[in-house]
């Protein structure tokens, strides 16, 4: 492919509106007659509310409606609710009444302002019967111990039922809530400082781990526990909406466009071609937006209840409780290393701290991304999904993975100082090179592998860039009162979906119009996954246009922009239709001009036949396919496009050339992003105070699409995890289960000040199963972030300083002082 | 906060209009309504036609006692660039010029700046189109990611420039530390921020 833009640096066509603030955002819409919604939040842990006086509030002037939880759809157990999601009693609705967590909305208000809605919920008397609760994961697993839902306290999926011959395999079993304790004799035999080692309800396991074991020349056996983070999107999720003719007009905070659709249809109970979705800009979303959020029922019904629209301007007190966060992992993990650093055996137990509602997969990505990052040759795995009276957890970028690899930091590092072995060099060993396989055997006995890893490569290079060998030799010698240290860590994660549409129109006036489904949450790869279209058919960046941010206006089916699935899910399908229009550009200069359609190519913004002939200019070449009609106009579809890209397509045919298709590509293992990354600290041993001097982090995420925009990337990714190393965390007061860290400032996410010299370098390897070479990258940065700098930190003052994750100045002062760890152990959210 | 006190604007009522009251009300925030409908307020709220100086204008608005400049600017002004991340002073998204010093909008009374200009990010592009230096050095650097802390980021870093019009990137990383970014590409920020002060000082 030629590089006219694929590779390079362009201004994204929306900086202008972000710059000058003309860019809307959800909040920033005004419907003429539109309500403000305010929520009452619960102020109890776990309560089932037995009375609501609404009276009162009602009878206020200004005062339109009020929705609560029986205004809300039915919930039908085990329903097939479409795009794999069964319904389930036990699932998150929005409202409640029987809040599961401090914050949790009971009730909205509609009213004619804020002032209204706010002094009509202080005017409704609400009654609660108090119910058990427990927002300690490890707490509610001693016997007797208090669970955090009626039905019970861990996540449990039962087996599934073997496959009858001649009958289709009958779907997974959906997961239940069950009671779930550990014995005193578990938590005996741990002691204080170790997380004990009771039974989980999911494992899986692959090699002889106790055969390789017994072989290794060292074995450790460490507990780690990490912090939940909230995500704080710097924009809220808030949301309006109105009904015109039937369909729900839905203006919101989300990653995704088009993918947020069948979410808000679901939430509101409606069919997905009566939601039309507007999101022009998203003010981050980091996982917690994915498709939107189950809170865009509230405005949805309200405004159908008030017959009006209503706006629902979440407030950063609410963002904190109903915003999401990345669940905890407690982690025990015993690893068997060959002298030379080879790691032998992992023998893993994670709990993860769910929260009260649906279960998170980070235990299970976390066991994958550990196997794939450090290739142990044997590992078993063991998980319990806890559920705990504190906000429901999400996606965080790099699910679990970040979580996975940031506590393999630590041990890898330890594992390498132990034997006497360089940190680079254990990482390097252990690395995944080419196909490498990962987690556990599927049902054919085969473990899954990865399309390609040249993480070696990233290694090496990343050490070069970086001077390790320099800076390693000034790491803990202290100068004054501060002592430096470097460290390095390797984390990866999931890198693309594939199948989706592209859908392309080149215009009478010979302009490119791409429709796009993806959603502009920051990453620009609403615009950057496009320009291989424009590249394939040559045409100018200046003559294209991409319509984009409202479900309204035709566009194909997307890939949520989650998952790190865009770039290489996108550029897949911005390839396949530009290749389609340029096959229906050849068809049509055959059919215009004579002679075969191969015999023509396009460039130059015109079809000509090759060698020098006849030819015509896109623009021309536009309007006789309007002319023709049929395949070239978008009047005839390919078979192979999903039912919605059909309706759009039909919806647009006739406007132009139109290129639309799927990927239909295909591929071999599973698309995983890599990053190395390296880091300097320097502590001031008589304060315990750190800064992160230097960060540099080498990518393996195949082709660069847009060099600028990947560095944010990779340099945003990395900023994550360091916040999650340096402060993020949230503090509970177990008495009451109520949050005492509530705001910005008091689980502060990195500022500027905070922030080292960031480099960011990208190996620019082309991935061999995907046409364009490219895989997402927004997530595999962020545990390289976390893991490279506590393990800087462990390299100025030592191992014995931190067995807990954030790192703190008081940490590192109270066990410099006291010469061992001195944080509690294992007790969550302090 | 004298000049809070000068405001008559009792410490209750501000907290109860900036903080939303009450131990069951979720609500942090906020007296305003869209006067596109001309609907009845809530009883007993009393506004006060008052003369404010936006972005070189006179403009004439019915204001709150306990009214927020960044409430006044996008919701009665429909200056809907100055985000609100926070609400409280802590994330410096709604960061607008008061009379050429950066300030929290949000932490700011609508009265408390009627002798004032205030500087808005819709007020920093010429009547031309023709972009400020700093909204051009961002352009040109592709700096920040979802920008939704892009326009106080953007007016912090004029006013600071503005005080400091060679500022090492240090300086200038101290001059625009009150602000969050979440995106989080912090280098590529102050990148474009050096390129917008370099822009100014040329200008």
């Amino acid at each position: 492919m030629a590089t006219k833009l694929v590779g390079r640096n362009y201004t994204t066509p929306d900086l202008k509106a972000k710059v000058t603030g003309r860019a809307k955002y959800a909040e920033d819409f005004r419907v003429d007659g539109m309500l403000f919604a305010k929520l009452l939040l619960s102020q109890r842990p776990h309560a089932r509310v037995t009375r609501i006086d609404m009276d009162d509030a009602l009878a206020m002037p200004g005062v339109k409606a009020i929705l609560t939880e029986q205004d809300l759809p039915a919930v039908v157990e085990g329903a097939n609710l479409g795009e794999g999601i069964i319904a389930s009693t036990l699932s998150e609705r929005g409202l409640t009444n029987e809040p599961m967590y401090v914050g949790e909305p009971i009730l909205a208000v509609a009213a004619v302002d804020e002032l209204t809605a706010t002094e009509a919920i202080e005017k409704i008397h609400i009654e609660y019967e108090a119910l058990p609760f427990v927002t300690d994961p490890l707490e509610s697993l001693r016997p007797g111990s208090p669970n955090a839902r009626t039905q019970g306290n861990v996540w449990v999926r039962p087996a599934a039922t073997p496959p009858q011959p001649g009958q289709p395999p009958a779907p997974p079993p959906q997961p239940k809530v069950q009671e779930w304790k550990w014995t005193d004799a578990d938590f005996a035999a741990a002691g204080p400082d170790k997380l004990p080692l009771g039974k989980t309800p999911d494992e899986w396991t692959y090699g002889d781990v106790d055969a390789a074991m017994a072989n290794a020349d060292l074995v450790l056996d460490e507990t780690f526990v990490g912090a939940n983070t909230s995500h704080q999107p710097l924009e809220t999720r808030s949301a309006m909406a109105y009904w015109l003719n039937g369909k729900l007009y839905m203006h919101c905070s989300t990653q995704s466009t088009m993918r947020t659709i069948g979410a808000v249809a679901r939430w509101v109970g409606v069919e997905p071609k009566d939601v039309v979705i507007i999101s022009e800009y998203t003010g981050g979303g980091f996982g917690s937006k994915g498709s939107g959020a189950v809170f865009y029922v509230i405005p949805a019904l309200l405004s159908k209840k008030a017959n009006a629209p209503v706006m629902m301007r979440v407030t950063r007190d609410d963002e904190q409780f109903i915003g999401r966060a990345r669940p905890a992992f407690h982690s025990r993990i015993k690893a068997g290393f060959r002298k030379d650093g080879k790691l032998l055996a992992l023998d893993g137990l994670v709990i993860v701290d769910n929260g009260p509602y649906d279960p998170v997969s980070d235990s299970r990505s976390g066991g994958d991304h550990i196997s794939l990052a450090n290739q142990p040759e044997a590992m078993r795995w063991r998980m319990l999904t806890v559920l705990t009276n504190t906000p429901p957890r999400g996606a965080q970028r790099a699910p679990g993975g970040m979580q996975g690899n940031g506590l393999m930091s630590p041990l890898l590092a330890k594992a390498a100082r132990t034997l006497g072995i360089d940190e680079v060099q254990i990482h390097r060993i252990n690395a995944p090179e080419g196909r490498a396989s990962f987690g556990p055997p599927n049902a054919q006995g085969r473990r899954p592998f990865a399309t390609s890893a040249f993480v070696k490569q990233a290694i090496d290079k990343g050490a070069e860039l970086f001077k390790w060998e320099e800076r390693k030799a000034r790491s803990g010698r202290r100068e004054g009162t501060t002592v430096r240290g470097v460290g390095m860590a390797l984390s990866t994660y999931s890198a693309g979906s594939l199948g989706f549409d592209g859908l392309v129109i080149i215009k009478p006036d010979g302009r490119l119009q791409i429709q796009s489904g993806i959603g502009n949450l920051g990453t620009e790869s609403v615009f950057d996954c496009h320009r291989v279209a424009a590249e394939i058919l040559d045409i100018p960046w200046e003559k294209v246009d991409i319509v984009f941010g409202n479900t309204s206006k035709h566009v194909p089916n997307t890939c949520g922009q989650g998952g790190s699935q865009t770039t290489h899910a996108m550029t897949r399908a911005a390839h396949a239709a530009g290749m389609a229009a340029k096959q229906n550009l050849q068809k049509l200069a055959a059919h215009v001009l004579g002679g075969k359609p191969e015999s023509y190519d396009v460039a130059n913004e015109r079809v000509f036949q090759k060698g020098g002939g006849r030819g015509m200019s896109l623009a021309d070449a536009a309007k006789k396919a309007i002319e023709l009609g049929g395949a070239f106009d978008g009047h005839e579809l390919p078979k192979t496009i999903s039912a919605f890209t059909r309706t759009s397509a039909t919806n647009l045919a006739g406007l132009g050339l139109m290129g639309v298709a799927r990927d239909e590509y295909g591929r071999e293992g599973s698309s995983k992003s890599y990053v190395a990354g390296f880091a300097e600290v320097e502590v001031d041993v008589e304060t315990g105070a750190y800064r992160v001097l230097d960060y540099l982090a080498v990518a393996d995420v195949g082709t660069v699409i847009h060099p600028r925009n990947l560095a944010a990337q990779v340099n945003g990714g990395v900023m994550l995890g360091l916040g999650h190393a340096i402060g993020q965390h949230w503090v509970y007061d177990k008495h009451y289960g109520a949050p005492v860290t509530r705001r910005f400032y008091q689980t502060k996410p990195p500022t500027l000040l905070d922030a080292p010299r960031l480099q960011a370098v990208a190996l620019d390897i082309p991935d061999p199963q995907t046409p364009v070479g490219a895989r997402g990258v927004g997530e595999a940065p962020v545990g390289a972030g976390f893991g490279a700098v506590v393990n800087a930190i462990a390299a100025a003052v030592g191992d014995n300083v931190f067995r807990r994750a954030p790192v703190t100045a008081d940490v590192i002062l109270e066990a410099l002082e006291a010469g061992r760890p001195m944080k509690d152990a294992l007790t969550a959210n302090i | 906060m004298t000049e809070m006190v000068q405001s008559g604007v009792s410490r209750r009522s501000f907290i109860k209009g900036a903080i939303g009251a009450g131990v069951a009300a979720s609500a942090a925030g906020y007296l305003w309504r869209t006067t596109l409908s001309g609907q009845d307020g809530a009883a007993g709220v009393v506004e006060r036609l008052i003369t404010i100086n936006v972005n070189g204008k006179d403009r004439r608005v019915d204001v709150l006692p306990q009214e927020t400049l960044a409430m006044t600017l996008r919701y009665k002004l429909g200056l809907t660039g100055t985000k609100i991340g926070c609400d409280r002073g802590e994330c410096g998204a709604c960061t607008v010029l008061v009379d050429d010093v950066p300030r929290y909008s949000c932490s700011v009374l609508t009265h408390m700046a009627r002798k004032s200009k205030v500087v808005t990010i819709e007020g920093l592009e010429a009547a031309d189109g023709t972009l400020h230096p700093m909204q051009q050095g961002v352009v040109e650097e592709q700096g920040f990611q979802c920008a939704f802390c892009m326009p106080g980021f953007v007016m912090a870093a004029v006013g600071y420039v503005k005080t400091n019009p060679n500022p090492t990137r240090e300086q200038l990383a101290h001059g625009c530390s009150g602000n969050l970014c979440r995106c989080q590409d912090y280098d590529k920020i102050l990148t474009a921020l050096q390129r917008g002060a370099e822009l100014m000082r040329r200008a």
